[in-house]
This record gives structure tokens, C-alpha cells and sequence, in this order.
């Protein structure tokens, strides 16, 4: 039987990492995805499968469409997954103390 | 590093707190957010309106290493020097929506002060996107895709 997927195994793909980067954006079909990869749509489809296994991206039924979302429950598992935002964040203010301090009379 | 900046981000909300105390007098923080020179050398854009009253509005401009165009702005709903702007803000070529900026401003003594945000997103899902955006970023730091994705908006 196969090992259950685990979440860092599946970010480790930089295709996957791809995917994940794109989903985050906006809902997709697993068509628009594999269009923004020169890979073969097996490959990309496997990829989403993996992702989904996994938990990272959920499929909701639209219609006659899947789309594929980031599953932000699963995110928030990772441990920390708020402080790059708080880096980013963090990175600005220093820059904005910096530049300040040169206006300090 | 212990980071000087705290983001509260309750689970479940539609908001989220980003709070930071500056080794900089009150005057000196609130001219990093009117001043359009001075918006342009910290936020690393191209300030191309500025209009800080309240009723006033924003745009800025940035351009990536491939020569795209990145357009942010919104209104500024209300603006008291020295204390508080009120705005909205949004990133234009994503789906996201406009959020509102609640800043609120204050002296610690003389020489340090504090930046209180308040950032209200139009949902729950869309508050957790952003928040997870340099997560997932970050783990995909040498990837070009999003760049990619962006050129054929």
C-alpha cells in the first residue's frame, strides 16, 4: 500500500511549488493549469493529484467544471505559514525607519 | 532576529492587526505616509498620485525586472495629521478586491512611536489568501511562474 502523502514530500516539487504559487492567486480547472506548463497534462494532472492527496488544494464541482483552490486549513497546519507575511511586512518597516532617520534633524 | 513588527490574525475573521513601534518621533512616521518622495524611497514604487485629504486618493506604480507594470491604489477616506488615514487599498491586476486601512498613529514620548493597521478584507477565504501569498511565495522563491502568469492578464 502506498505511504500516505505527506505535505513537505509534496512542496518539495518545484512543479508542484509552481502550482501551489498559482492556485494561491485564483481558483483554477486543472486545464488552465497544465496551460501555463510545458509539461504534458498527465504530468500536471498528477501533480494536482498529489497536491490534492495531500490536502493542499480542495476541488469544488462548478457545473460541468472542477476547480481547484488552496485549501487554507491544511496552510495553517504548517507551522509558521504567517511569518513570511510578517517578514514581508516586518522588511518594509525597517526600510521605513531607515529612510526616516536620514530626515532626523 | 526577533521581528519588530506583530500581525494579529484571528482565525475565522475578516481582519487582521499589524502593529510596530518606530525608533522615530511621531512627525517623522506620519511624513513617511504623506510625503509622495519619501512613500517611493520605502515602498520602492512610483508614486504617481498622491492626494492626502480626506476624499483624496492614490496611486502608485511599480515595474518588475521583465518591464511589467503593477498598478496599487485607492481612496483615502479620511486623513488627521499626526493621527489617522483612512483608506482603501488595493493591488489592481489581482483578483482580490479593494480592503480598508484603518492607521492609526501615536507618540511614545518624544522620539519613538507606533503604527496601529487594521486591515478589513471583504472575506474570510479571501484575508486568509493574502495572508498565506509570501508563504507560498517564499516556498517558490526561484520560480518565475507568477511573473509568467502575470504577463498574459
Amino acid at each position: 500500500m502506498e505511504l500516505r502523502r505527506d505535505v513537505f514530500q509534496a512542496i518539495a516539487d518545484p512543479t508542484r511549488r509552481a502550482i501551489l504559487t498559482l492556485v494561491a492567486l485564483q481558483a483554477m480547472t486543472p486545464g488552465a493549469i497544465a496551460a501555463q506548463f510545458d509539461s504534458s497534462r498527465q504530468t500536471i494532472s498528477r501533480h494536482i493529484q498529489v497536491l490534492t492527496e495531500c490536502e493542499l488544494l480542495r476541488q469544488e464541482q462548478n457545473g460541468r467544471e472542477i476547480h481547484y483552490y488552496i485549501n487554507a486549513v491544511k496552510f495553517k497546519e504548517i507551522s509558521d505559514f504567517i511569518e513570511p507575511f510578517r517578514k514581508l511586512w516586518d522588511d518594509r518597516f525597517n526600510k521605513l525607519e531607515a529612510v526616516m532617520k536620514k530626515y532626523k534633524s | 532576529m526577533e521581528l519588530k513588527t506583530k500581525v494579529n490574525a484571528e482565525n475565522g475573521k475578516q481582519e487582521l492587526f499589524i502593529t510596530r513601534e518606530f525608533d522615530l518621533p511621531l512627525e517623522l512616521l506620519f511624513r513617511a505616509y504623506t510625503e509622495a518622495d519619501i512613500v517611493a524611497q520605502w515602498m520602492g514604487t512610483q508614486v504617481v498620485q498622491l492626494d492626502n485629504r480626506s476624499g483624496g486618493a492614490y496611486r502608485f506604480e511599480t515595474t518588475d525586472p521583465k518591464g511589467n507594470k503593477h498598478y496599487f491604489g485607492g481612496s483615502i477616506h479620511e486623513l488627521v495629521p499626526g493621527k489617522r488615514i483612512v483608506r482603501t487599498f488595493e493591488m489592481l491586476q489581482t483578483p482580490f478586491g479593494p480592503q480598508l486601512e484603518f492607521l492609526e498613529f501615536e507618540a511614545i514620548g518624544t522620539e519613538r512611536s507606533r503604527l496601529n493597521m487594521q486591515v478589513v478584507y471583504r472575506s474570510v477565504a479571501i484575508r486568509d489568501q493574502i495572508l498565506q501569498l509570501p508563504f507560498i511565495q517564499g516556498i517558490n522563491m526561484a520560480h518565475q511562474r507568477l511573473e509568467s502568469y502575470f504577463i498574459q492578464q
